[in-house]
């Protein structure tokens, strides 16, 4: 019925210059692309068109995350859809987009090309859309167009001649609104008819448009516009009005901060009960499975190796999701874009996108949400950036490690009305963290990206109440993304870690601490000269081995070195034990020490995870030990000039 | 093409005026876009004027600025035709418009 079944050649011909061969030759579901621009509600109608059957992977290579999902239309085709990342042009600017470009051209690697093509368009701002489908027509795949949202479009008294538009661009047109699960099934068997007709895709005369042809094509929207689509009659004033009160310079700053801070608050205190939760019952399964197994290496292994090691990655969980249902929120409602608009100046001053600045206040609790945070960044160059400066944001895990050593070596006074001097060296540490994040992504600019600002232009969505069941989705999307594959980087490194602090076990009637006899002692005493020049003895050294697995297990490996029992509950004994064994020098070195230095193995493993690299992960592992080093070194020195040796 | 238009004459004309210099209120149509400021946005000037005419900003498109940054007044949200977008006045400075009351 449609001119794109009419247009096809004859019988089982060549598909594209790319991919030739016939398609009957594949087996397996038909593939069904959704293409888009971003905040057309095409994961909606994803989600309404697959349901609960979708799987989550990454495409080969890339961190882009490949969504497909699968269903069964009335006439027993089963069709795969894969959501690809939204879009304005085929022409690529962010890797987001260059896979949606590759995969509607049948270049990806490991992926056939589409079957047919679904075109998802606002039916409230078809301009844009219509560019995009343009340059869809010049690829050639059968093509199916969903005006989603065609209520609010109705409601605005938006008239489009569906007839006059299907002609035009000779691709049947199904009017749809995801989040009610409208059209939908109108649109499966639209798709369903165009891959039963056989449809086949004309040649790909696709290529990059230049400056003359993406005008020409503005123009030619414009025509369509003219000639089928009536403006509204009641256009959409409320994205207007709430802007006035979000957009305002002066409001609009306090209303994002008043935002933050319950965000900050919800990841804090909402999280405490349940991570106490995960820590207390993975610790009950550590003592039942040592209660249970014989004592000897496998139950070692299990207890403190397995359980602990699985025990110290779910206890991000909560943040992690209570952070994501915040940021998901925002995201929907259409507030992220207008957060970034008015940081943008404020982080620009350090090299940073003003989108920069969710993900940075994340890492104040933990550096691993933040990090996972950096997706809402579309330019490679900043969201690198940002990575790589999250960590050195005061996160959660270095609180035991700073409330230790402060209590041990700052006295307890009062500097002025209201401010202990302990509570200024703690804003101080604080204070250190954020601004050499501004300077090292200032450096980072420089000296990776030649000084070189990415264009800031971003689309400012029209405001949208979300929907429970995409949010409640994409949050437990983010759930498994994190467990199934951060987990498997953090947990192998966490059972070395063990490890290496475990074996070779104490030799009979030792008299030492069993760590000492362990590779990680080895290890410490080896490399202790390394840290002598920065006022580290070797227990100090053995303590940062097992450490390295998060930053507050530092503090337990102190209390197992120094042998003092039950150190973490037990700070003040430990404490006043370093006080006795570390001069004042040594002391403020590792609290230096600890602002900068990457102890944390899950971060780094999240690290390699979102940027796909091990070179950025070794950027990020020896810039934090060099600045922790050079730190650590000059309060060291000044410390001990100044009588603190 | 519009190496052509040799920059100076469209200056010239009084009604003209970069985008970057627009302030919350001002509205009028999209007159020229073309990137002849080359340095350090990253990217080379045709791209820049690519993505500047993929967002919309097109010659004869309507445009209105709607809000500005508190520091610098920067970056500041313009509606062009039915979509808006915020961009910094730096990238802004390749669009010319003519500003109108409309």
């Amino acid at each position: 019925m449609s001119e794109a079944v009419q247009a096809a050649p004859l019988g089982g011909g060549p598909l594209s210059k790319e991919e030739p061969g016939p398609r009957t030759t594949r087996s397996g579901p038909a593939r069904v692309a959704l293409v888009g621009n971003p905040n057309t509600g095409k994961t909606a109608l994803f989600n309404a068109l697959t349901g609960s059957r979708q799987k989550v992977a990454n495409y080969a290579g890339v961190t882009v995350e490949r969504k497909e999902g699968f269903l069964t239309t009335p006439s027993g085709r089963s069709l795969s859809i894969l959501d690809l990342p939204g879009t304005y042009s085929l022409r690529a600017r962010s890797p987001d987009e260059a896979v949606t470009r590759d995969a509607v051209l049948g270049r990806l690697e490991g992926e056939a090309e589409p079957d047919a093509v679904v075109a998802v368009a606002d039916a409230t701002n078809l301009r844009l859309v219509l560019r995009l489908i343009l340059e869809l027509k010049a690829v050639g795949r059968p093509m199916v167009l969903a005006l989603n949202m065609y209520d609010i479009a109705q409601r605005q008294g938006l008239r489009i001649d569906l007839e006059g538009l299907q002609r035009e661009l000779g691709c049947p047109i199904v009017t749809t609104v995801a989040t009610r699960k409208r059209g939908i099934a109108e649109l499966t068997a639209k798709v369903d008819e165009l891959i039963a007709s056989g449809a086949l895709s004309t040649e790909n005369v696709w290529h990059e448009p230049s400056a003359t042809e993406i005008r020409g094509a503005h123009r030619e929207a414009q025509r369509i516009l003219k000639a089928y689509v009536r403006p509204p009659e009641h256009p959409d004033t409320v994205t207007g009005r709430v802007d006035a009160v979000l957009l305002h310079p002066a409001a609009g700053l306090a209303i994002l901060f008043a935002l933050l801070f319950l965000m900050f608050q919800a990841v804090f205190t909402w999280a405490a009960p349940l991570m106490d939760g995960i820590d207390a019952s993975f610790a009950w399964l550590g003592a039942f499975v040592g209660q249970v197994l014989p004592d000897g290496l496998i139950k070692d292994f299990i207890a403190d190796g397995v359980i602990a090691g699985v025990g110290s990655v779910l206890v991000f969980l909560p943040q992690i999701l209570i952070l994501f249902f915040f940021i998901i929120l925002l995201e929907d409602f259409g507030y992220m874009a207008r957060a970034a608009f008015l940081m943008d100046k404020i982080m620009g001053g350090a090299g940073l996108h003003g989108r920069a600045f969710i993900p940075l206040l994340s890492s104040f609790a933990c550096a691993i949400p933040g990090i996972m945070a950096a997706r809402v960044i579309d330019q490679k160059r900043d969201r690198m950036t940002t990575i790589l400066v999250a960590p050195l944001m005061t996160c959660s895990a270095r609180i035991p490690v700073y409330t230790l050593i402060i209590s041990a070596f700052i006295p307890n006074e009062t500097v002025g009305p209201g401010l202990s001097l302990q509570g200024l060296v703690m804003f101080g540490l604080y204070a250190a963290g954020i601004l050499s994040a501004l300077a090292v992504s200032f450096v980072i600019r420089k000296v990776f990206w030649r000084g070189a600002v990415e264009p800031f232009l971003m689309e400012l969505p029209t405001y949208k109440l979300p929907s429970y069941e995409s949010v409640f989705r994409n949050l437990l999307l983010r759930a498994q993304i994190f467990l199934s594959r951060a987990g498997r980087i953090i947990l192998p490194l966490m059972v070395a870690v063990w490890a290496l602090s475990t074996f070779p076990g104490a030799p009979a009637g030792a008299t030492q601490p069993a760590i000492d006899y362990s590779f990680a002692g080895m290890i410490g005493h080896a490399i202790q000269p390394v840290f002598a020049p920065i006022g580290f003895n070797w227990q100090m050294v053995v303590a940062l081995i097992p450490g390295f697995a998060a930053r507050e297990v530092a503090v337990a490996a102190l209390g197992t070195v120094y042998a003092v029992g039950d150190a973490e509950t037990n700070v003040g004994a430990l404490g006043a034990r370093l006080a006795e064994q570390w001069s004042l020098a040594t002391g403020l070195s590792f609290l230096a020490w600890y602002i900068f230095a990457p102890q944390c193995a899950a971060t780094l493993g999240v690290v390699k995870r979102e940027t796909n690299s091990w070179g950025w992960t070794a950027v990020m592992f020896f810039y934090m030990v060099a600045l922790a080093y050079l730190t650590s070194f000059i309060v060291y020195r000044v410390a001990v000039s100044m009588g603190g040796g | 093409m519009h190496e052509l238009l040799a920059g100076q004459t469209v200056a010239v004309d009084a009604g003209l005026t970069r985008l970057s210099h627009a302030r919350p209120g001002d509205r009028g149509v999209i007159a020229d876009v073309r990137a002849d400021h080359a340095s350090g946005h990253g990217v080379d000037v045709h791209e820049l004027e690519r993505r500047l005419l993929e967002f919309g900003f097109v010659e004869g498109a309507a445009f209105e600025v709607l809000h500005q940054g508190l520091f610098g007044a920067d970056p500041i949200a313009v509606k062009v035709d039915d979509m808006r977008v915020a961009l910094r006045r730096r990238d802004a400075e390749d669009v010319w418009v003519r500003l109108g009351s409309k």
